[in-house]
């Protein structure tokens, strides 16, 4: 039954992103400090298996959540159905791995 | 005759809240990735687009997309333990330390920000 494991498979992508997103709010709040500029970031980022891995993970969970969670909101508030909801739900979970995906491994290599 | 004797009620609204903000964070998500994403072999374009942040109106709306981030996750924390832990009465108190503590860490955020 599909809707029982999109179900599930949105539990738990929200599982495995809590503890990243207290991470990245603790990120952002002390790395703002002084301004942000690409020297800043990749001194942080660049060659660190632990960002690489983390916000990889991160980028991962996130594809899967929001392909999720749009497809929910067409699907109640648009009344989207069938084949064109499956379209646009893969749609939006490519977009967002690829360019999530291409993000870590600009700031991480 | 149309009756919706929940809308308006605070986990009606808190409901609203977590669609809203993650409908919010999914638009944004593509901009956040394509700017780290020109750290591969732009990094000029990429300090430029930083540099907006430094606009006041700019810090506003990070302000927010923090808050949505935040309220996102402690809303969403409060529905999984809705779910899968044993029931609680105090849904609307924890809905509403959601909303509190977010906007505490964005207000934290915008002071380091300024």
């Amino acid at each position: 039954m599909a809707g029982f494991r999109l179900y599930l498979l949105q539990r738990i992508t929200a599982m495995i992103m809590a503890p990243l997103v207290i991470l990245h709010l603790g990120v952002m709040i002390f790395a703002i400090q002084g301004g942000l500029d690409s020297a800043e970031i990749l001194s942080r980022t660049q060659g660190s298996f632990f960002w690489g891995t983390s916000y990889g993970l991160f980028v991962l969970a996130v594809s899967i959540h929001a392909a999720i969670g749009i497809r929910v909101v067409l699907f109640e508030w648009a009344s989207f159905r069938g084949v064109l909801l499956n379209i646009i739900s893969w749609l939006v979970f490519v977009v967002l791995i690829t360019m999530g995906a291409r993000a870590v491994y600009a700031v991480v290599a | 005759m149309i009756i919706k004797p929940h809308r308006g009620q605070p986990l009606w609204i808190a409901f609203l809240l977590h669609r809203i903000s993650g409908l919010g964070l999914a638009i944004f998500l593509p901009f956040h990735f394509y700017l780290l994403g020109l750290a591969l072999e732009q990094t000029e374009t990429m300090d430029g687009l930083l540099r907006w942040s430094d606009y006041p109106l700019v810090k506003f709306a990070e302000f927010g997309l923090v808050f949505l981030l935040a309220v996102h996750m402690f809303g969403g924390l409060r529905l999984l333990a809705l779910e899968f832990l044993p029931w609680s009465n105090r849904q609307k108190t924890l809905a509403a330390s959601a909303v509190a503590i977010s906007f505490l860490l964005a207000l934290g955020f915008l002071m380091r920000a300024v």
